[in-house]
């Protein structure tokens, strides 16, 4: 199953702590020898657009494409990340330049032929995306393509911790898909008046830290038996280990 | 035309119209769900569509307690949608002691929860099943064979109209469409979550509230979702739509 591939993946990022790399480049190495690919990127994305921060790439033309985006606003990682879905763009000189009058030339002069953006989103929370780019064009096959959303999610975890170095222990775990953990999100956001993101991150430190399951306290939340906000019955303090 | 057949002939355009540029699918699968609800015999409905891996997702439902439902279906892998799903087939039983003896966790469930009774169909193009319509009644006993007829009808053109918007967004994508969908969910939860935090509303009520204002401000559930959280849509805006 897609999570289990997905705990997999930041299994062996999270062991794997021989060299001195960034997480981040850890994922993008993993995702490089896993697909048919030349080079992965990871780039922060914000609301209004590419941040213009590449948190990792596997080598310079790598790199190159996301700060390129970041520069010309335009792309499918911006694409990607606005629609919440994959670009996948198999053969850029096709379709590139008329797509994207600068972007795309610029890549195909570049020697990049096809690129797969991968939006990395939890709902509305926006962290990133993860740009796979090869030298010739063609389709990822319908495995290839799974594989590329399990490391997205495992990059999306990975983006979303980095943001938070408390919570850095309770990382490892793949993001609850249970419709009362994205819920209880909601409800903390408004409760410690924080971002989506940030009670996100709260929720899964508040598991790990009283050894319950990220779902358990979910549905406590969503329940009302319990509040972050300390005001209501059955607080946080009450649930504190 | 009577208003049923107005509103049979009415769901049949709305569920073919999958090639618009701002095609949801978790606005489509809500169509279907409610519609299910409105035009068969039955008290709720649920939408179940399975991803790359062969795993299930619950995508759409018409009320909170069907959506518990096939939660539960998933959690205890038993149930008539799963059935379905795995046979490709419609699925029901003729009466509760037959639903009982096969399905004894989720018939017990299905009781606490005020029903009597619950059937599948496959939403299934040819040789391909991508998901299953559950249908809940508090009556005991099957969908009427008019019924089921129209219900079937309803889950093949709406099959018909994913494979072809899967088809036309990006050829082979089942996974990529499917996140999409996941995505749209997710946010869905987080807004159900954000109005009823701030409004103290509980969840069945903040997601009705968040469809009556999509449905008469003519917009996607998604998009209101993401106006939700982003507080460009407020509380008391959502409550004037009533």
């Amino acid at each position: 199953m897609h999570n289990a591939r997905v705990a997999e993946i930041l299994s062996a990022l999270t062991h794997d702590r021989a060299d001195a790399t960034s997480l981040p480049e850890r994922l993008c190495a993993a995702c490089l020898s896993a697909l048919p690919i030349t080079g992965v990127g990871v780039a922060l994305m914000t609301v209004d657009g590419p941040s213009g921060v590449v948190l990792a790439a596997t080598d310079g033309l790598a790199r190159q494409l996301e700060e390129l985006q970041f520069a010309l606003g335009e792309g499918p990682c911006v694409e990607a990340s606005d629609h919440g879905r994959p670009m996948l763009h198999s053969d850029l000189a096709v379709a590139g330049p008329a797509r994207w009058p600068r972007f795309g030339a610029a890549v195909i002069e570049a020697g990049v032929h096809a690129i797969f953006a991968f939006p990395l989103r939890v709902g509305a929370i926006r962290v990133g995306v993860l740009d796979l780019y090869r030298d010739t064009p063609g389709r990822l096959t319908t495995a290839e393509l799974a594989d590329a959303t399990a490391f997205a999610d495992a990059a999306t975890v990975v983006v979303l911790h980095l943001q938070d170095h408390h919570a850095f222990s309770a990382f490892a775990a793949p993001i609850d898909g249970r419709a009362e953990v994205h819920q209880a999100t909601g409800m903390i956001t408004i409760q410690l008046g924080i971002t989506l993101a940030e009670a996100l991150l709260r929720l899964r430190a508040h598991a790990y830290a009283t050894g319950r399951t990220v779902s358990a306290i979910a549905s406590d939340v969503v329940n009302r038996r319990m509040s972050f906000d300390g005001g209501e019955p059955g607080t946080m303090t009450q649930d504190r280990p | 035309m009577t208003s049923r057949e107005q509103l049979i002939a009415t769901t049949f355009v709305d569920l073919a119209d999958t090639l618009v540029a701002d095609f949801d699918v978790i606005d489509f699968l809500h169509t279907l769900a409610t519609r299910s609800v409105e035009l068969l015999d039955a008290d709720a409905a649920g939408i179940m569509l399975a991803d790359q891996h062969g795993g299930l997702h619950v995508m759409a439902s018409s009320t909170e307690e069907a959506r518990l439902l096939e939660l539960y279906e998933l959690q205890n892998n038993e149930g008539p949608c799963l059935d379905c799903w795995r046979s490709g087939r419609p699925v029901a039983r003729a009466d509760l002691a037959e639903m009982r003896s096969t399905w004894p966790a989720f018939t017990q469930r299905l009781e606490d929860l005020g029903f009597h009774s619950a059937q599948a169909l496959p939403m299934r193009l040819r040789t391909q099943t991508i998901g299953a319509l559950n249908l809940f009644r508090a009556k005991p006993g099957r969908l009427s064979e008019a019924d089921l007829g129209i219900g079937q009808a309803m889950a093949d053109v709406a099959t018909v109209g994913l494979i072809q918007e899967r088809a036309i967004a990006a050829g082979e994508l089942l996974a990529t469409q499917l996140q999409t969908a996941l995505t749209s969910r997710v946010q869905l939860e987080q807004a159900k979550g954000v109005l009823s935090q701030r409004s103290g509303l509980p969840m069945g009520q903040a997601f009705q509230l968040m469809r009556d204002y999509a449905r008469s401000h003519n917009r996607l559930l998604s998009d209101v979702a993401a106006h939700i959280i982003d507080g460009s849509i407020s509380d008391d805006q959502l409550g004037r739509s009533r």
